[in-house]
C-alpha cells in the first residue's frame, strides 16, 4: 500500500464530504496525473521538499519503454544519495531512468518493471529504513507479484559493525530471485565508508544495466525523468559551506554530567534551504589532543608526507582532516591484529567470537588498540587502512521561520569519556563544542522527507524526543507556532536531572505560556529512586495519547535508537492493547500502518 | 480615612488561612518554583522561595530557569534541641540541603537548598521528631527566643517553660499546614478560624524574647516584645516588659530606622500570657497595614506614642501595669567553654562561625555535631549569637566530649582571638534574596585582616564585638555592635561604630558606603587609640564615646511617618 494513494481510512483525515468531493476527482485519472495532483497537493502544503516532488511526481511511463526504475530506502540519506547519483550518471549515459523513494512507489507499478535497482540501507537491528518499510514488506508477503520478466541489481547499505550487517539488502537481493528475476549485477554490500563499495559497484553496474538495456533511449522517456532529479544547490556533502558560528553556548548545568551545546549557525550566502524534521550534516575535524596521541603512539612524523590514491598530504593532515580516528571498525581490528601479530586481536575476530568482538567495538576506540597492541605502521599503510572520514548529522533544532533562512540550531551532545585511563573524544561533537564563535564549520544539508510536520495544520502532534532527541521538535513548535498551526502539540521529554539537563527549560516554559505548546510530560531518570524514562510517561498518559492517535494526530519519535526508540515503541503496542482493544499482532500491525502511512515518524540514532 | 491595603494584605485574605494554591505550586513539574503570591504565603509554613544568585545569571545563558530551592526554618522556642531531633535534623541537612545545618541569631535551624520536590518529606519529618517550621516565617508571632542559661537550671526551665507555652498557645491554628505537609485531609468549605490572628494574620512578623539578666545573649531589645526575667531568691517573680525593638531598616529612607525596645512595666508569671496576646492583638488592630516598611510594632508605637499604646493595653488587659523591677545587663555575647551548674552538671559552649554546620577541611562541624549527638545524654541548646552549648554533661563524659570536639576541629574557642569569638554574621550570598553585599562568606576574610590589625596593637584578646550584615535589614543585629559592616553593595559597606557590648545602646555610622580598603584604614587608628588609651574593661564602643571620637548621635531621624502612608 502507498501513503499517497490510500493513507488511511480517509475519514479519518477528512470530512466525509471532502473525501467524496476527493474521490470523485480521482475517479479515472491516469496514474502520472493523480502523481501530478499528490505533489501539487504537497507543493500546496508549504513542504514541497525535492524528495517529495521526485517520489511523487516519478510519473510512471508506458509499460513497454524499456527503462531503468531507481529505488531507494534510507533513513539518514546516505542510499538516497547514493541513488541519485545512480541516476544522474545513467542519465548521463543516455539511460532512460525513474527515480523514486521506496513509499513513493506505487508497488502495481512493479509487475511491469523489466529492470529494477534498489539500494536500501539497514536500520534499528537488521530492520528497514522506515521509508521503505512497506516496499520490503509487501516484496516479502504473499501479495507479491512473480516477477519472471525482472532484470535487478541491489546495493545493501551498512555497518560492519552491527551483527545484521546489510540484512535487508541481502534479504531483498535474495528474495527478488525468490520471485523469479535475474540479477544483472551482484548484491553490494557498503559498509560505513559507503562510497569506497559503492563507486566501483555503481560504475559496474550502470555497465552491466547499459548492456541489459537496449541502448535506445524514448526521448519522451528522458525528458520525463528530468525533473525527477534534485535541484542540486551550490552546496552539498561533496561541497560543504563553511557556516559561521554565531552562537555556541552549554545549555547544562555546571553540574550536568554530560555537555550539551546550543549551537547557531549561519547559512547566509550558502543558498542552502532546510525545513523542520531536514539534517545538518558536519564534516569534523578530528580533535587535535587525538591526532597528537596517534602521532605519539605510532612513533610517526605528523610532517611526513603521504601520498595516497594520488593526493600527498602531510600524515598529520591525512589524520586530522581525512580518516575516522574515533570509530573502531572490524577492517582495522583485522588490520591491527595483522600488524601487531597480536594473538588476543586474532582471536577475537573469529566468527564463534561475535559477542566479545561487538564488546571490544562497542568499548574500544581505534587508539586504546594502537596503545595495548603495539605494531609497526607505515605512514601509507596507516592512511590506507584508515577509513575515510565521514560527515555526521545532527537533527535540526530551529524552524527558518522563526530565526530565518540564514540561520540554523542544532543540540549537541559532547561525546568525552575516560577510557583505560586516558580521556576520549567523539570527533564531531567535541569539534562542534570547541567551535568559538566566528570559527567556520563545513555543513550541508540532509533532507529528510519522512520526518514533516502535518501537511493539515489542524493536525495534532504528539513529539516523543528524550535527551537531544528534542532538537527537531524545538523546530516543530517554532514553526507551528510562526504557521499559528491550528493543532495541537504534546511533547515528552526526558533527561537526567530536572536542574542540570532539562534542555530549553525556559523556552518550553514561555511556550506553555503562550499556548505554542499544549502538553508537556517529564521524566528525569536520576531524580527518583525508582527510574522513569519517557516510555513509562507514555504508557501512563495512554488512554490520552491513543485518542490524539484516533484523531489522527502525527507521533514522531527522536533520539536514542538502541533503547528509548525501541522501548516507546513497546509502549505503544502496549497502549494500542489497553486502549484500542487490539491485539498485540493488531497493534503492531496498526503501528506498522502508521509508519508506512508517515503518521508515526521517527528519527533516531 | 479608608486604610489602602498593601498587595500582601488582599493576598492573606485571599489564601483561605494560608493555602492559596500552593498545594497546585509543588505539584507543577516543569518548573522548580511557585507562584509569587505563594512565596508569601509559604513562608507562613516556615519557608522561604529563593535562588542561587551565583548561577542566575550562568542559568540564564543556558536557558535554564533560575536553580530554584528553598530555605526551611525550624520553630525550636528557646533553641533547646534533643540528641534525637539533632540527628533528624543532620539527617535531613544531609539528604535533602545544600549547606549543611545553619544555626540562627534567632537560635534555630535553617536548611537551604531545599529541592521542592523534597520540601513535603523534610517538613515531615522534622514534624515527626516532634518540632515544626509552621510560624518560623511569616507575619506571625516568630520564634520565641530565651537565655539559654544552663547553669541555673531552675530559673532557666520556668524562663524556657514560658517561651515553649507562648510559642504554642499563640502559633497559628490554621490546618492548612496538616493539610499540605502531613497529609492531613483536605479542607472542605469554610477555614477553621484564627481567633487571634483573623483571616489577615498581623501586619508584619512579630518577635518575642526572654533574656535572664545578666545575660542579655538574646538582644532583648531588638524584639517587639522583650521579656526581662525577673527573679527574686532563685524564683521567677515576673517580666519587666519591653516594647517597640527591631533593627530592620532602608537605605536612605529616614523613615525606617532601627530601634530599641522601651520598658513599659512589670507583670507576674500569670499575666504573662494575656499581656503578650494583647501586645500582639492590638499590633495587629494598629499596625500599618498599607506600608509594609512601617508595619512594625516600633513604627505603630512611634506613630502612636508609646504612652497611648500602654494605656490601650491596660484597657484591653483590665489592670495597670505594675511599676518595672528593673534589671542590669552585663553582656550579649556568650561564655565559652566549660561551665559547672548549680546541679553539678557541666556545659560546653562551641564557638560555631556564622551557625554553619559543615564539613569543611581540618574543621568537620557538622559530623562533629553528629558523634556528640550520638554520645550525649543531656541536651543542645542554640544560642542567639549562633552558637552551641552542649549542655548537661555528665562529670564524668567531659573528657569524652572534648576528646569528640577536638577530633573534629570544634575547639577553636580555646585559641580564637576575641574578636573572633564574638563575631556575628547573617547568611547573605548566594541564598538570600535580599543581600546587597556579602556577609557570612565575607567573615573570614575580614576577620584576618582585623586580627592582623589587633595583633599589630596587642588587642587580640580584647572582646570587641563585630556584626555584619549584607543589607540593613540586620539579621546579625549589627546595630548592636561595637563594630558593624553594614552591606550597601558588592564589597562596599556602611562602617558603624559604638554600641556598647551588652545591647542596650546602638552604634551610629562613622563611615558610610565604602570598601574594605578604607574600613581598615579607618579602623587601625582608633585600634591604636584604644590600645593605648583604655581604661581597665572599657569596651572599645565605650573607649569611642568617651574620647569623643564618636560625637553624641544626631537626634533620631523624624519619627512621624509621612501622612498618606498611614492606615
Ligand atoms: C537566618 C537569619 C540570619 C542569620 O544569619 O541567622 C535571617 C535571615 C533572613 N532574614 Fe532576617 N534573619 C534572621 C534574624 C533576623 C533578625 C535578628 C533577630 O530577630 O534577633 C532581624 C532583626 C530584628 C528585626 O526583626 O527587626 C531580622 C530582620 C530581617 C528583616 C527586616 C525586618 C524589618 O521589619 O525591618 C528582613 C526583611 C523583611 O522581613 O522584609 C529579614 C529577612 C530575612 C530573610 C528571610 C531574607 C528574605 O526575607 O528573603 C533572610 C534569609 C537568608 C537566608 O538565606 O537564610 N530579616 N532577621 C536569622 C533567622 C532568625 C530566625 O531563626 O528566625
Ligand atoms: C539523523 C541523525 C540525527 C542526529 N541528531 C543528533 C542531534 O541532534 N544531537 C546529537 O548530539 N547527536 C545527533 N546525532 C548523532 C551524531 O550524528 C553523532 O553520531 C554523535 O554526535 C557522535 O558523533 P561524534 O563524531 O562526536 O562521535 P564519533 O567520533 O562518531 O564516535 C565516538 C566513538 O566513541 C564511542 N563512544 C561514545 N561514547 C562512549 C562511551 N560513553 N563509552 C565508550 N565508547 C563511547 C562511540 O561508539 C564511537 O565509536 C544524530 C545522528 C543521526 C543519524
Ligand atoms: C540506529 C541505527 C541502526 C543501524 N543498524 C544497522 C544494522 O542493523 N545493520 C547494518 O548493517 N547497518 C546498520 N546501521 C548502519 C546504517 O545502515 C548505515 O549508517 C547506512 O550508511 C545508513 O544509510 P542511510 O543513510 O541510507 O539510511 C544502523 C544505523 C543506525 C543509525
Ligand atoms: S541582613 Fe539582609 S542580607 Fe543579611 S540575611 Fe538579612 S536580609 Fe539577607
Amino acid at each position: 500500500m502507498n501513503a499517497l494513494v490510500a493513507p488511511e481510512p480517509l475519514s479519518i483525515v477528512l470530512s466525509a464530504e471532502k473525501s467524496a468531493l476527493l474521490a470523485r476527482l480521482a475517479e479515472g485519472l491516469a496514474a502520472e496525473e493523480l502523481y501530478w495532483v499528490a505533489a501539487w497537493s504537497a507543493a500546496r502544503a508549504g513542504q514541497a521538499q525535492p524528495g517529495v516532488r521526485r517520489a511523487e511526481a516519478t510519473p510512471a511511463s508506458a509499460p513497454d519503454a524499456p527503462r531503468l526504475t531507481i529505488l531507494y530506502g534510507s533513513q539518514t540519506g546516505n542510499a538516497k544519495r547514493v541513488a541519485e547519483q545512480f541516476a544522474s550518471r545513467s542519465e548521463a549515459a543516455g539511460l532512460p531512468v525513474r527515480l523514486a523513494r521506496a513509499d513513493g512507489y506505487p508497488q502495481r507499478d512493479l509487475a511491469k518493471e523489466t529492470h529494477l535497482l534498489v539500494v536500501i540501507s539497514t536500520q534499528g537491528d537488521g530492520e528497514p529504513p522506515d521509508d521503505a518499510r512497506g516496499f520490503v514488506e509487501f516484496l516479502a508477503g504473499k501479495r507479491a507479484p512473480r516477477l519472471t520478466g525482472l532484470r535487478y541489481a541491489v546495493l545493501g547499505l551498512g555497518d560492519s559493525s552491527y551483527p545484521q550487517f546489510c540484512a535487508v539488502g541481502r534479504q531483498l537481493d535474495e528474495r527478488l530471485a525468490e520471485l523469479g528475476a535475474a540479477r544483472f549485477a551482484p548484491l553490494g554490500e557498503a559498509d560505513v565508508d559507503v562510497e569506497a563499495v559503492a563507486k566501483p559497484w555503481s560504475a559496474q553496474a550502470l555497465e552491466k544495466a547499459r548492456e541489459a538495456l537496449a541502448s535506445t533511449a524514448p526521448a519522451a522517456a528522458r525528458s520525463a525523468t528530468v525533473h525527477a532529479l534534485p535541484s542540486r544547490g551550490a552546496h552539498s556533502r561533496e561541497q560543504p559551506f563553511a557556516a559561521a558560528v554565531l552562537a555556541n553556548q552549554r545549555i547544562v548545568s555546571r553540574d550536568s554530567e554530560r555537555a550539551v551545546h546550543h549551537i547557531e549557525l549561519s547559512l547566509e550566502g550558502s543558498g542552502l534551504r532546510y525545513a523542520p524534521g531536514d539534517a545538518l550534516g558536519v564534516w569534523p575535524v578530528n580533535p587535535p589532543a587525538l591526532v597528537a596521541q596517534w602521532l605519539q603512539a605510532l612513533h610517526l612524523d605528523g610532517a611526513h608526507e603521504v601520498v595516497h590514491e594520488g593526493r600527498s598530504l602531510p600524515l598529520a593532515q591525512w589524520l586530522s582532516r581525512e580518516r575516522e580516528l574515533t570509530r573502531l571498525t572490524r577492517a582495522f581490528v583485522a588490520a591491527q591484529a595483522a600488524a601487531s601479530g597480536h594473538a588476543d586481536l586474532m582471536r577475537v575476530l573469529r566468527k564463534e567470537n561475535a559477542a566479545p568482538f561487538a564488546e571490544l567495538l562497542d568499548s574500544h576506540q581505534p587508539i586504546d588498540l594502537l596503545r595495548r597492541y603495539r605494531a609497526a605502521w607505515r605512514a601509507e599503510e596507516l592512511v590506507a587502512a584508515l577509513r575515510p572520514l565521514t560527515p555526521r548529522l545532527y537533527s535540526i533544532a530551529s524552524s527558518p521561520r522563526a530565526v530565518g533562512e540564514d540561520e540554523v540550531h542544532l543540540t549537541v551532545a559532547k561525546v568525552e569519556y575516560e577510557a583505560f585511563g586516558a580521556p576520549h573524544w567523539g570527533a564531531a561533537s567535541a569539534f562542534l563544542a570547541a567551535q568559538a564563535e566566528d570559527a567556520r564549520v563545513p555543513v550541508f544539508i540532509e533532507a529528510n522527507d519522512r520526518f514533516r510536520l502535518p501537511a493539515d495544520d489542524a493536525r495534532d502532534v504528539i513529539m516523543i524526543g528524550p535527551g537531544t532527541g528534542v532538537a527537531p521538535f524545538r523546530a516543530f513548535v517554532q514553526d507551528r507556532r510562526e504557521t499559528g498551526a491550528r493543532g495541537r502539540n504534546w511533547l515528552f521529554f526526558g533527561n537526567r536531572h530536572f536542574t542540570r539537563d532539562f534542555l530549553y527549560q525556559v523556552e518550553w516554559q514561555g511556550a506553555l505560556k503562550s499556548g505554542a505548546l499544549h502538553r508537556l510530560d517529564l521524566a528525569f531518570s536520576r531524580d527518583t529512586a525508582r527510574k522513569v524514562y519517557v516510555q513509562d510517561h507514555v504508557r501512563e498518559q495512554g488512554r490520552e495519547l491513543y485518542a490524539w492517535l484516533q484523531g489522527g494526530a502525527h507521533l514522531y519519535v527522536c533520539g536514542d535508537a538502541n533503547h528509548m526508540a525501541k522501548d516507546v515503541h513497546a509502549a505503544l503496542v502496549d497502549i494500542a492493547v489497553a486502549h484500542g482493544g487490539h491485539s498485540p499482532d493488531d497493534a503492531r500491525a496498526w503501528l506498522a500502518d502508521l509508519l508506512t502511512q508517515g503518521r508515526y515518524a521517527r528519527d533516531v540514532y | 480615612m479608608a486604610p489602602r491595603l498593601s498587595e500582601l494584605e488582599h493576598i492573606k485574605a485571599r489564601s483561605r488561612q494560608l493555602r492559596g494554591s500552593i498545594a497546585e505550586g509543588l505539584a507543577d513539574p516543569v518548573t522548580g518554583s511557585i507562584s509569587e503570591a505563594d512565596t508569601k504565603l509559604l513562608k507562613f509554613h516556615g519557608s522561604y522561595q529563593q535562588d542561587d544568585r551565583d548561577l542566575r545569571e550562568e542559568r540564564r545563558r543556558q536557558k535554564l530557569e533560575p536553580l530554584y530551592a528553598f530555605m526551611l526554618r525550624a520553630r525550636l522556642p528557646g533553641g533547646v534541641v534533643t540528641p534525637a531531633q539533632w540527628l533528624v535534623f543532620d539527617r535531613l541537612a544531609a539528604d535533602y540541603a545544600s549547606s549543611g545545618l545553619r544555626i540562627t541569631t534567632r537560635q534555630t535551624f535553617q536548611w537551604h537548598g531545599i529541592l521542592k520536590g523534597n520540601l513535603k518529606p523534610t517538613i515531615a519529618a522534622i514534624h515527626h521528631a516532634m518540632a515544626s517550621t509552621i510560624a518560623a516565617c511569616g507575619d506571625v508571632l516568630r520564634n520565641v527566643v530565651a537565655t539559654p542559661l544552663p547553669e541555673q537550671s531552675g530559673l532557666h526551665a520556668q524562663a524556657y517553660a514560658w517561651a515553649a507555652k507562648l510559642s504554642a498557645e499563640l502559633a497559628p491554628q490554621t490546618t492548612a499546614y496538616h493539610e499540605l505537609w502531613l497529609d492531613g485531609e483536605k479542607l472542605v468549605g469554610e477555614p477553621e478560624p484564627e481567633p487571634l490572628y483573623g483571616k489577615t494574620y498581623l501586619p508584619r512578623k512579630f518577635k518575642i524574647g526572654l533574656a535572664i539578666p545578666p545575660l542579655n545573649d538574646i538582644d532583648v531589645f531588638a524584639q517587639d516584645l522583650g521579656l526581662i526575667a525577673i527573679e527574686s531568691d532563685g524564683r521567677l517573680a515576673g517580666f519587666d516588659l519591653a516594647i517597640g525593638g527591631g533593627m530592620g531598616a532602608t537605605h536612605g529612607d529616614p523613615t525606617t530606622y532601627p530601634r530599641l525596645a522601651e520598658v513599659i512595666g512589670f507583670v507576674a508569671p500569670e499575666h504573662l500570657r494575656e499581656a503578650a496576646e494583647q501586645v500582639i492583638a492590638i499590633q495587629r488592630d494598629w499596625g500599618d497595614r498599607g506600608e509594609r516598611k512601617h508595619a512594625r510594632l516600633k513604627y505603630t508605637l512611634d506613630h502612636r506614642g508609646t504612652e497611648v499604646f500602654k494605656a490601650e493595653l491596660e484597657k484591653r488587659l483590665g489592670f495597670a501595669l505594675q511599676p518595672a523591677r528593673g534589671f542590669r545587663f552585663d553582656h550579649n555575647g556568650d561564655r565559652y567553654g566549660w561551665t559547672e551548674g548549680e546541679d553539678g552538671r557541666w556545659h560546653l559552649t562551641l564557638h560555631i562561625e556564622s551557625g554553619r554546620l559543615l564539613d569543611r577541611g581540618p574543621q568537620r562541624l557538622q559530623s562533629g555535631m553528629r558523634e556528640l549527638a550520638r554520645v550525649h545524654t543531656g541536651d543542645f541548646r542554640l544560642t542567639c549569637n549562633q552558637n552551641v552549648i552542649i549542655a548537661n554533661v555528665q562529670a564524668a563524659d567531659r573528657t569524652r566530649i572534648d576528646a569528640i570536639v577536638a577530633a573534629h576541629g570544634m575547639d577553636g574557642y580555646r585559641r580564637q582571638s576575641a574578636v573572633r569569638r564574638h563575631a556575628i554574621a547573617c547568611v547573605a550570598l548566594p541564598t538570600c534574596g535580599l543581600a546587597m553585599a556579602e556577609s557570612e562568606r565575607y567573615l573570614p576574610t575580614v576577620l584576618e585582616k582585623l586580627e592582623a590589625r589587633l595583633e599589630h596593637h596587642g588587642l587580640l584578646d580584647a572582646p570587641i564585638l563585630l556584626r555584619l550584615s549584607g543589607c540593613p535589614n540586620g539579621c546579625s543585629r549589627p546595630y548592636l555592635g561595637e563594630i558593624a559592616l553594614v552591606g550597601r553593595a558588592i564589597g562596599r559597606y556602611d562602617l558603624r561604630l559604638g554600641a556598647d557590648f551588652s545591647g542596650q545602646r546602638m552604634n551610629v555610622t562613622y563611615r558610610e558606603n565604602v570598601d574594605e580598603q578604607a574600613i581598615l584604614d579607618a579602623l587601625d587608628p582608633l585600634f591604636a587609640a584604644y590600645a593605648a588609651g583604655r581604661e581597665p574593661g572599657e569596651g572599645f564602643g565605650d573607649f569611642l564615646w568617651r574620647t569623643g571620637v564618636l560625637a553624641a548621635p544626631a537626634p533620631r531621624p523624624e519619627r512621624r511617618i509621612a501622612a498618606e502612608v498611614l492606615a
